[in-house]
């Protein structure tokens, strides 16, 4: 049912392996360890093929003791509410600018929290619960349990009770994913909460403190300061490392003016608890990194987004030979998602030097079980993966960032155009005008090819998203000139 | 030379200032003559042509308004403690809207002005081939002399004059956006794209709203969205859901003003063979435009036109049947409607004038989007018409119902959210055209636009990683044939 794509052609899995028919000495053909996006998409496509999947899914609990169901990090603790709490705070913005075009209420209107997060964990619970079905569908077999290697081709499935179960199969994939890094200082796991926790909080986070730079930390406080709340934002040093630098600032700068307070270059060296509560009041001490200036405040709520670690550490990968990287926890694979130990692969946010992205895992994944099981040649493509933050400013991009460009290419072959744009519909509410900007960068002895495409405006993703296919297809600077435009929109600028 | 003009441009829109400004970049003597011939109403406007005072400009932020009326119902649902339902002014709003437009009005001259274009508020007409006299609102007369002219007058709404009391008690989308005061109860008159937005933002603020279509949605004279039946139906399904009272095919024969100044219609309705009446507020004709040649006296000038639609007919490089005469926009024959259209051809053809440059428009694959509530965008060929073109058995169509993760909490349907692409089924799989309906229709179509315009086929598209949580990613993952009968309905996660 599905249309064979040219490289693709599916045979027989005899031919594939080259081999005799598949051992049945094993319980498995695959085991998945990690139930989330890459895992999930591959235990599906693996049982398309009629292969004997397992999947092992366990979430340990965070340290105040929270936990979710089946999907991983994306459905539960990520994008997914991450994106509707956003529109949460977008629809605020929208209230705001609706009386300018003609909607007629005076109040000051106020969130609740509950309402959203109700509203936003039940919908990830039909997901977790769909995620089951689709499982059961596919003849998936599926445990809540903890996985981890205990021998060659073996691994040890231990649930919430203690229950300890062995398993064999002839592949593993490792897919475990990430969690929040905490900071090591006294009182951080007591009493700070992590984005493990902020999407299913029971309580308004109030004011909050959020610690970090990176688009978690960025994305968070960007919604909880448009639903009303006071929140900081403290940075150790630059914002979004990695990110187009250009673009990291102008995101800051917007969130400043609409409220969001920022403290550069302190780091946090202590979370006392002053009162209890839900939420309670937190003392925080925080110290300069350039002197010896140390500051206190008091803050409801802090949140913690200084980067995520990779599961690699607990799950006996010594046993059975992985190589990780001591230093980041992440492993190295080939360009087949192969690690060194040849029937073990690995896919999604744990490998090295590749991208923490939910549809990168889902491809990575079914890609590599159609190489296993369906013939297929077809590796996953890491080239100009487009990728969006949803900040209040949003920002979508594609390709090289202005800094890298110009270190690859040399800045006499690279020419950046830009502009500023102001949306129609932000006009008549008089918002923001000569805030939003795009910019592509073309490397010109390559026919001025579109190297780098960046877009700071609503709907950055939606935006975003086309002009990737198109990069994919190398589109030129002349190209993209002769394209005309959709009037009025934010793309056709 | 003894002209006293290098160009003069007859028409102050969209592509005859775009023409304008760009032939005074290279130095040259620019005139633009621009006149607005009041309403049958009285309604009339500034500098800036349709797109500006009674096209897209006002159309979108109207639009806005009544997307802002849906956010409003969403906030409730996403925690925003606000009571329903909320009322809506119209005349806050179309305050604020021609305010706006007032300020683009303004703009233009001052561009004008900058870039040393003459310009004359005068309305213009050949007396030969190379002199075109001006009349001004107060009758007096003006003779201008140029090389080069360039006729960019656009169109006009027409009237269906057949219909007893048609001109006097109806209203077009000329007169709607500057209505002081509301419109009330209204009755948009037939299916074009215009009557279907305009009914659609007017159904969005909280007026009761009839759409009375003699045939099929999205049909008519204007063949751009003639072939797009399954888009046209799916757009209309979407609006009935949404409020709008449609009278299938019916036709109305009169309208009377009654004593409360209300206006009383009588149609036939073809199904039944009854006749029917209803009484409305606001009758609005929506089928079609003119082309504005009445009082240009293009035989003095040798221009020949359409004998059917009364257009302009021009070659490729926009020149009309004498030589140094030129149009762009809507009134020529054969080129799509569009803002962007007009300003590219414009632009190149002042670029061919007086610049070095030979390159032509390119009217393929131009981008499209109708803002109704919910949007539809689109490029490349109709599925009809790529059937027609290249025979169903070379067409292969994937397409998907999806769900915007935005509607999940609020609880909104997604019926209609689709996407379709038309592909050629051989070779590499060319990709004909894409069609999607969904919020921000325009912005997700753009740059596909673009990677169209490079030849982008399937194969390229399915390797460009999705967005996430977009709507575009859900292009980017089509791979359900309508050849296969498969349910089309994807899941998000």
């Amino acid at each position: 049912s599905v249309q064979a794509r040219k490289e693709d052609k599916p045979q027989k899995a005899m031919e594939v392996n080259g081999l005799t028919p598949v051992p049945h000495s094993y319980d498995y053909d695959l085991i998945v360890i990690g139930g989330g996006s890459g895992g999930l998409a591959a235990a599906k496509e693996a049982a398309k093929y009629e292969k004997k999947v397992m999947v092992l899914d366990f979430v340990v609990p965070t340290p105040l003791g929270g936990s979710w169901g089946l999907g991983g990090t994306c459905v539960n603790v990520g994008c997914i509410p991450k994106k509707l709490m956003h529109q949460a705070a977008l629809l605020g913005q929208a209230l705001q600018d609706s009386r300018k075009f003609g909607w007629q209420f005076t109040e000051e209107v106020k969130h609740n929290w509950m309402t959203m997060t109700e509203s936003v964990q039940n919908y990830i619970g039909s997901l977790n619960w769909g995620y089951r079905v689709a499982l059961r569908d596919n003849k998936v077999t599926y445990e809540n349990a903890y996985g981890e290697f205990v021998g060659p081709h073996t691994i040890k499935a231990t649930n919430k009770k203690g229950v300890e179960k062995l398993y064999t199969a002839e592949r593993f994939l490792i897919a475990t994913g990430e969690r929040p890094r905490y900071l090591g200082i006294p009182g951080d796991k007591e009493y700070c909460i992590s984005s493990d926790d902020l999407f299913s909080l029971p309580y308004c986070p109030g004011k909050t403190l959020v610690v970090g730079a990176s688009y978690v930390a960025l994305e968070c406080a960007g919604f909880l300061a448009g639903l009303g709340l006071d929140v900081t934002v403290m940075v150790r040093s630059i914002l979004l490392r990695g990110f187009d630098q250009d673009m990291a600032n102008k995101i800051g700068e917007y969130m400043k003016e609409h409220g969001v307070n920022f403290i550069r270059e302190f780091v946090p060296i202590k979370v006392e608890q002053v009162e209890e509560g839900t939420p309670g009041r937190l003392k925080v001490t925080a110290k300069s990194t350039t002197g010896n200036q140390i500051i206190e405040e008091e803050y409801n709520t802090v949140l913690l987004a200084i980067g995520r670690d990779p599961c690699t550490r607990k799950i006996g990968l010594d046993k059975v030979g992985v190589n990780i990287n001591e230093k980041t926890g992440k492993i190295p694979v080939n360009d087949e998602e192969q690690t060194n130990v040849p029937y073990i692969y690995a896919v999604g946010d744990i490998l090295q030097d590749k991208l923490e992205l939910t549809p990168v895992a889902i491809q990575a994944g079914r890609l590599l079980v159609r190489r296993l099981y369906a013939g297929a040649t077809r590796k996953c493509d890491y080239v100009n993966v487009p990728t969006t933050v949803f900040t209040p400013l949003e920002y979508g991009a594609c390709g090289y960032s202005e800094e890298t460009a110009v270190e690859k290419f040399g800045e006499e072959n690279i020419e950046v155009y830009h502009s500023h744009f102001w949306p129609l519909e932000w006009t008549v509410p008089s918002r923001d005008n000569n805030k939003c900007y795009a910019k592509i960068i073309c490397n010109i002895p390559d026919n001025e090819r579109v190297i780098g495409f960046h877009v700071l405006g609503p709907n950055a993703g939606e935006v975003t998203q086309g002009f990737a296919a198109a990069m994919k297809c190398g589109m030129t600077k002349e190209q993209l000139d002769s394209t005309v435009g959709i009037h009025p929109v934010c793309a056709e600028v | 030379g003894k002209n006293e003009y290098d160009l003069l441009v007859i028409g102050g829109g969209s592509g005859g200032l775009a023409c304008a400004k760009e032939a005074a970049q290279f130095g040259r003597k620019v005139a633009v003559l621009d006149y607005v011939e009041r309403s049958p109403q009285g309604t009339t406007w500034g500098l800036g042509g349709t797109c500006v005072n009674v096209g897209c400009i006002p159309k979108k932020l109207m639009h806005q308004a009544a997307l802002l009326g849906s956010a409003i119902k969403d906030a409730q649902h996403y925690g925003w403690n606000i009571a329903q339902p909320v009322h809506h002014s119209w005349s806050v709003m179309a305050q604020a809207v021609q305010n706006y437009v007032k300020s683009l009005n303004w703009g233009h001259r001052v561009q004008l002005q900058d870039k040393k274009v003459k310009y004359f508020n005068m309305k213009g007409s050949f007396s030969d081939p190379h002199t075109v006299r001006g009349l001004t609102k107060a009758g007096k007369e003006t003779i201008v002399t140029a090389d080069n002219i360039v006729i960019a007058t656009g169109g006009r709404p027409k009237y269906p004059t057949h219909i007893a009391g048609a001109l006097e008690h109806g209203i077009t989308s000329d007169d709607l956006f500057w209505l002081k005061e509301s419109p009330g109860k209204t009755l948009p008159s037939f299916i074009l794209y215009v009557s279907l937005e305009c009914a659609g933002f007017l159904t969005g603020i909280g007026l009761d709203t009839t759409v009375m279509m003699r045939s099929i949605p999205l049909s008519g004279t204007n063949t751009f969205f003639s072939s797009q039946q399954q888009m046209a139906s799916l757009v209309t399904e979407h609006m009935e859901s949404y409020g709008t009272k449609f009278l299938k095919r019916c036709s109305p024969t009169k309208v009377e003003k009654l004593e409360s100044n209300r206006l009383q219609v009588t149609w036939k309705n073809t199904d039944l063979g009854t006749e029917e009446t209803d009484s409305f507020d606001t009758v609005m004709w929506a089928v079609g435009r003119a082309p504005d040649i009445k009082t240009l006296n293009l035989e003095t000038a040798g221009v020949k036109t359409n004998s059917e639609t009364g257009k302009i007919i021009v070659d490729a490089r926009e020149a009309t049947s004498v030589p140094h005469i030129y149009a762009v926009g809507d009134i020529t024959e054969g080129r799509p409607e569009l803002t962007p259209t007009a300003i590219a051809a414009g632009k190149l053809l002042a670029q061919r004038l007086f610049g070095q440059s030979s390159e032509l428009m390119d009217y393929d694959n131009v981008p499209t989007t109708v803002f109704t509530p919910l949007e539809y965008g689109c490029v490349g060929l109709s599925e009809e018409a790529a059937v027609q073109c290249h025979g169903s058995d070379n067409v292969e169509v994937f397409h998907a119902y999806y769900k915007p993760l935005e509607f999940t909490v609020a609880e909104r349907d997604a019926t209609q959210c689709y996407v379709k692409m038309v592909c050629l089924r051989e070779g590499e799989q060319r990709i004909l055209g894409l069609h999607f309906i969904g919020p921000n229709a325009g912005e997700v179509i753009q740059g596909f636009a673009l990677g169209i315009k490079c030849g982008a086929t399937y194969p390229q598209v399915m390797k460009t990683v999705g967005i996430h949580p977009t709507c575009a990613e859900e292009v980017t993952k089509l791979h359900i044939t309508k050849r296969s009968g498969l349910d089309a309905t994807v899941t998000g996660c």
